[in-house]
């Protein structure tokens, strides 16, 4: 039984490879994505020329990841959802299972994502500035892909107009690098009064971008300027506690949203 | 082959389906009739799982269908506007059809690539096909894994009359084979000659299934138009629709 089950499971996994090969090669022969690479790689590389030091040039890039991954993320998911739709209903009516399809998606956008994150700012962050702070910034910059992918698909399954669709996902990155940290400041001034370390560590746990800041920050030698909160965020980040933490919120970040977005496509009329 | 058991659903305030009760078999060919917005597409897409209906359940094969998407092997669907992906060529496409369905190649059925001459453009980018070259690759993508069971949905709808022959002969040919064809069509002279029986909606209602010598024998018309019109104006359903497709000049 075990044995037969693994063995359907290698066959389901195979048909979503197969099928995610074609929707990978549809979206890599989009001039948009090409941009997107070109944009990142010009940024990325014109950062490290005219910084002369590249721990600058990591901070700006920095903020560029933090701000215009997540932005692209959404936004290029949520519009090729919508172009997808006809071909999602054209293998509906194909024996596939919907959740095998709606992966298969999630897949193929994730893996032209992070392609063009990897050319156009992996490259040239392992040239320039090869050591932990340049690992951190990468592994922040494909976490962040994957999550706001993820949170696209959540704003596109559960809206059937692209224009409401557009509407959430950039109500979510307002959020996410906007009102949150407006939200937060308002939080830690109004409770000024108590001991809040503790809280703003959850707090950060709760928006990716915050989480992935604090994380890139930490490896960088900027925390001594941030006084005691940041005395206690460099004791729990620094060590290999925080890397896992950071792993793990993220990776919830990413299956919570998709996992939701499955159960809602099941139900779905297309 | 197809059975449907008490089918509801509505969206919003329409109710799509009404409690549509039908039992289709090998061997027929069944047109599918009715007004526009009159839940012909719904009932189509019920029954490939597209949309899941409120209440009832739906047999294909015998096994009531659910969450296992393997019944549509023997499904093969022609939407009403086929939209591909746009970079994608026409050659892939059915090179990736193939890789999914993972059928032997010698089940399969070219006949209506050849005769459409598809192979001429399998090097096209979808994008760049007209609608009617975009029908004709739909129609070769439902004929092609040999299903027992095929719904057509606004087949010869924007199809050149030369291809629109070809299909009609190809949809005969896999009637004699005894297969089950679901149609839906507003051009009933395109049916007559395919057609064993005929599904008429309104309003999400079934009003009735009848074989074609029934339909005759009834109305003692010969002429399937005349007798569907025939059969509105007995039952007086308070249309005027199929008047306008008979005489679109008044």
């Amino acid at each position: 039984m075990d044995r037969k089950n693994s063995e359907s499971w290698k066959v389901k996994t195979k048909t979503m490879l197969k099928l995610s090969r074609y929707i990978l090669y549809d979206i890599l022969r989009n001039k948009i994505i090409i941009a997107y690479t070109l944009f990142l790689l010009v940024i990325s590389i014109s950062m490290f020329r005219m910084e002369e030091n590249s721990s600058k040039a990591i901070l700006s890039l920095m903020n560029i990841i933090l701000i215009v991954l997540p932005l692209i993320s959404l936004v290029f998911t949520t519009i090729h959802y919508y172009n997808s739709y006809e071909f999602i209903e054209l293998m509906l009516s194909q024996p596939m299972s919907r959740t095998r399809i709606l992966l298969s998606e999630y897949s193929g956008i994730c893996i032209s994502l992070l392609t063009s994150f990897f050319i156009g700012i992996g490259i040239p962050v392992l040239l320039y500035s090869p050591d932990a702070t340049g690992i951190a910034l990468l592994f922040t910059g494909s976490a962040l892909t994957l999550v706001f992918t993820s949170l696209a698909f959540f704003a596109s399954v559960i809206s059937r107009d692209k224009a409401k669709g557009i509407g959430i996902a950039l109500l979510l990155w307002f959020y996410f690098t906007l009102i949150y940290d407006g939200i937060v400041m308002l939080i830690l001034f109004a409770f000024s009064d108590y001991p809040l370390e503790k809280f703003t560590l959850v707090l950060s746990a709760l928006n990716p971008v915050d989480l992935g800041r604090i994380f890139i920050m930490l490896k960088m030698d900027v925390s001594a300027l941030m006084g005691y909160t940041g005395a206690l965020y460099k004791d729990f980040f620094g060590g290999g506690w925080g890397l896992l933490f950071t792993t793990g919120i993220m990776f919830l970040w990413v299956v919570l949203p998709l996992w939701v977005s499955v159960r809602y496509f099941k139900r779905k009329d297309l | 082959m197809i059975r449907i058991e008490n089918i509801s659903k509505k969206f919003k305030r329409l109710q799509a389906l009404d409690r549509v009760n039908v039992e289709f078999h090998k061997g027929q060919v069944v047109s599918l009739i009715g007004p526009n917005g009159s839940g012909k597409t719904t009932l189509i897409k019920c029954i490939l799982g597209m949309v899941r209906p409120n209440s009832g359940r739906i047999s294909v094969n015998n096994e009531y269908i659910g969450e296992d998407p393997r019944y549509k092997n023997d499904i093969g669907y022609m939407p009403q506007i086929g939209r591909y992906p746009d970079n994608m060529k026409v050659g892939q496409l059915f090179e990736m059809l193939e890789n999914i369905r993972n059928q032997s190649a010698d089940h399969l059925d070219k006949e209506l690539i050849h005769q459409f001459h598809l192979t001429t453009i399998f090097e096209k980018p979808m994008r760049t096909l007209s609608g009617g070259t975009r029908q004709k690759v739909s129609a070769a993508v439902a004929f092609l894994f040999n299903p027992g069971i095929l719904i057509l949905d606004e087949p010869t709808a924007g199809l050149d009359p030369l291809a629109s022959e070809i299909l009609k002969e190809k949809i005969l040919k896999e009637k004699r084979k005894g297969k089950l064809i679901l149609i839906t069509s507003h051009i009933l002279s395109d049916l007559e000659e395919l057609t064993t029986h005929i599904m008429y909606m309104q309003d999400g209602k079934m009003e009735f299934v009848k074989d074609m010598q029934t339909l005759r024998e009834e109305t003692g018309e010969l002429r399937l138009s005349k007798a569907i019109a025939k059969i509105m104006k007995g039952e007086s359903l308070g249309t005027t629709w199929i008047e306008k497709i008979l005489n679109p000049g008044k």
